[in-house]
């Protein structure tokens, strides 16, 4: 899309999000110099450190990503919301006060406690290494994403600003990220989602988003053997028209600009309604709804056709209550735009045509995975998996693990956790209704799914617009920091010192973490511009996934089975992380980025953890069974220890 | 990143009680969780359906989803404290 740039935004931006970094520093500089830095630490009250564990959770896929996804596909990018919050059950009953009593502070301390092994201490770092890249991916686009419509810079500036920024302050300053800043951080998203929400449900459910909403125009055509000749609208001319599967586009041309319709309407009274149209021209030319992208004619979208109160159409319900208005939009028809991509001559035409969708479909799962009509057992499959990694990768992410740590005693992490659930349940009831708060109000940029939530705030006011684009780029920094951190400390900490005892001053230490931390955001910079057109939400679902994987098999199982031996939890984190990574790869998803076919994929999974996740647990079952057994057969022949459970 | 060190923490005599509550609170959840993935796979129409005050079974089931975790939190949290006070009593000072 493009965006009209405002000063006012830019000056709010850049106030909003310096008055995060300043406090970020702030805090910093009080805890190095004061003495008791980890005593008064250990005073942090638990609700502020629960508000803080949400500031750490809400990354910017929980923002950008959800309501994006349930402004294009409805309900079904709420049950991200569903499995995330789900998530934090396991991570509250099963995982978090056991881990917590093994005193140790990463997961990869943590399953090493009992072992001192080298296998697991390269798996675990390597593990670390991959899930926070894999969750570095959605962040970067994120942050490519807002800027974008605020600066007008192109996404991948966005991704290079934001990885610039971060290398610079990690390589020469160190993370500067408290639990002051993060809870400044999730209450102020919090606070701006609850504003956004009351604005929506203020204005209701209306047929006329917006004064300069555009207005859709449907042409009766004439048609004479399965082709448009002419439309009731004689400045329009009929210039072509092409086939997409049981899709009929025209192109029409008046006043010197081309544009493409959609036919629909029975064949008794056929008609043409206008679609959105980026023409790609074989020199590189570029036509946004036939003009160059400075004509500006390329606009964002997304309205309700028609409202029923009472059983009878109106123009807008007025105000609602949050339960009059998940009950009014299932009475609603929503146009929601639906993509094809069409060849005409030389040309590469992508457009974006008018879905009316019934509300009553919007509001259960169906739109995106596909459970009812349509669906296959692949698709049912899809649905499961997502289900299962998002319930299961919350518990198996270093940086929210590291994070249970930081409490003074079991009773306040416990309480701390359950303020985290319920400030991260109430943000996540309310994505519901920011999301097809945007899928109504012209929040959607058919072009990236990314910007639902800034674009419905930007229909309330460019203030708002510009806090809530600010609050979720410093979140994207903070987010982005802490993960290159441990990234970089998974490769000098656990890979370099810990398992190759490679021989370091602590100055040589410190050098080899920023340049590992230079080498991740680079890395980070690359994947967040290849990935620009993905969904962070998406992308977020796969890193939870590699989690889940890879690590939740060997710390559930390390906790709960006795006869866990080293050598299982090394393979199970192996085997289930290079599953799931080859399953990604090889996924429809991976297959349109390689530009190839998505439909050739040879796994038609887009979620890998149905097969990844149980295969890490049954391979750390059966390794622990056979090492086991070798250890058992050795204690009855006293021969020297060749292979035992602690390797 | 700047965090603390877990500080040791004293014996606990009630870990088995928590843990075991833990275990049947989570299965408790699970088989809530696994009810709304069985009903949209095997019957994703049901979810359409009207459950109450006019809003359809998916909102109904996925709002409370979100709810019940809060809540089962808030009992887990009560329990284990009643549990840590009653068998850690004797070595308050």
């Amino acid at each position: 899309m493009i965006y009209s740039i405002s000063t006012t935004a830019i000056a709010i931006f850049v106030f909003f999000v310096l008055a995060v970094l300043g406090l970020s520093f702030y805090f910093a500089r009080k805890a190095k110099s004061a003495s008791g830095y980890y005593a008064a630490g250990g005073q942090i009250h638990w609700a502020v450190n629960g508000i803080a564990f949400a500031g750490d959770y809400l990354s910017a896929a929980s923002f950008l990503g959800i309501c994006g996804m349930i402004a294009f596909f409805g309900y079904d990018g709420f049950l991200y919301s569903i499995g995330y919050l789900a998530g934090w059950v396991v991570a509250l009953f099963l995982v978090a006060e056991p881990l917590k009593r093994l005193g140790k502070y990463t997961f990869a301390d943590a399953l090493d406690v009992q072992f001192d092994s080298r296998g697991i201490k390269l798996a675990a770092a390597i593990s670390t290494l991959v899930v926070s890249i894999s969750y570095l991916i959605p962040q970067m686009v994120g942050a490519g994403a807002l800027v974008t419509p605020l600066l007008g810079f192109p996404h991948w500036v966005g991704v290079v600003m934001v990885g610039s920024i971060v290398i610079f302050i990690v390589a020469t300053a160190g993370m500067t990220s408290t639990t002051y800043v993060q809870f400044i951080k999730g209450g102020l998203l919090i606070v701006f989602s609850i504003v956004v929400v009351v604005l929506v449900l203020n204005k209701g459910i209306t047929t006329q988003p917006s004064e300069d909403y555009h207005q859709f125009v449907a042409l009766p055509a004439e048609v004479a053997d399965g082709q448009v000749t002419a439309v009731s609208d004689p400045s329009y001319t009929v210039q072509g028209q092409v086939q997409s599967g049981a899709q009929t586009f025209v192109k029409l041309e008046q006043a010197g600009l081309s544009t493409w319709w959609k036919l629909s309407g029975d064949s008794s009274a056929p008609v043409l309604e206008e679609a959105l149209s980026i023409v790609a021209a074989k020199n590189g030319e570029m036509l946004y709804n036939g003009a160059p992208k400075e004509d500006k004619r390329f606009y964002s979208v997304g309205h309700v056709r028609e409202v029923l109160v009472d059983g009878q159409p109106v123009e807008s319900t007025g105000p609602l209550t949050p339960f009059e208005f998940t009950e009014t939009i299932e009475s609603a028809t929503v146009v929601r735009f639906a993509k094809a991509v069409l060849k005409d001559g030389d040309d590469k035409v992508t457009v974006f045509y008018q879905n009316p969708t019934l509300g009553k479909d919007i509001m259960k799962p169906g739109l995106y995975y596909k459970l009812d009509k349509g669906s296959t057992f692949w698709s049912r499959l899809d649905f499961i998996s997502l289900m299962l990694a998002l319930f299961l990768g919350t518990s198996a992410l270093p940086h929210i693990l590291i994070r249970y740590y930081t409490v003074p005693s079991q009773r306040a992490a416990r309480k701390s956790t359950i303020v985290a659930i319920m400030a991260i349940g109430l943000f996540y009831v309310l994505t519901l209704y920011m999301g097809i708060g945007a899928m109504i109000n012209g929040g959607l940029d058919v072009e990236s799914s990314n910007m639902s939530a800034p674009l419905l705030a930007k229909t309330f006011g460019i203030t708002l617009f510009s806090i809530i684009s600010a609050i979720a780029f410093a979140t994207i920094l903070g987010t982005v920091s802490g993960l290159i951190v441990a990234a970089s400390g998974a490769v000098a900490h656990d890979l370099m010192d810990k398992y190759a005892k490679v021989k370091m001053t602590e100055r040589m230490k410190i050098n080899y973490g920023r340049m590992a931390a230079v080498v991740v955001g680079l890395i980070a910079i690359v994947l967040g511009i290849i990935f620009q057109n993905q969904n962070v939400n998406f992308l977020v679902g796969l890193a939870f996934a590699i989690a889940a994987s890879a690590n939740l098999p060997a710390i559930l199982m390390l906790l709960f089975w006795k006869k866990t031996t080293a050598k299982g939890i090394t393979w199970a984190i192996s085997v289930g992380m290079l599953s799931c990574l080859a399953i990604i790869l090889f996924s429809p998803t991976l297959y349109e980025i390689y530009g190839l076919p998505p439909g050739d994929a040879p796994i038609p999974l887009q979620n890998p953890g149905i097969i990844s996740i149980p295969l890490g647990f049954l391979t750390l079952v059966a390794v622990s069974l056979v090492t086991k057994r070798k250890l058992v057969q050795q204690k009855k022949d006293p021969q020297p220890l060749v292979e035992t459970t602690a390797e | 990143m700047l965090h603390e060190p877990a500080p040791e923490l004293g014996k606990d005599h009630s870990i088995e009680k928590k843990t075991k509550l833990g275990i049947r609170m989570f299965l408790v959840y699970l088989l809530i969780y696994a009810g709304f993935v069985v009903i949209g796979t095997i019957w994703p129409r049901l979810l359409g359906a009207e459950a109450l005050s006019g809003q359809n079974l998916a909102v109904v089931y996925g709002m409370g989803l979100i709810i019940l975790a809060a809540v089962m939190g808030l009992f887990y949290n009560y329990f284990c404290t009643k549990y840590e006070d009653e068998m850690n009593k004797e070595e308050r000072p």
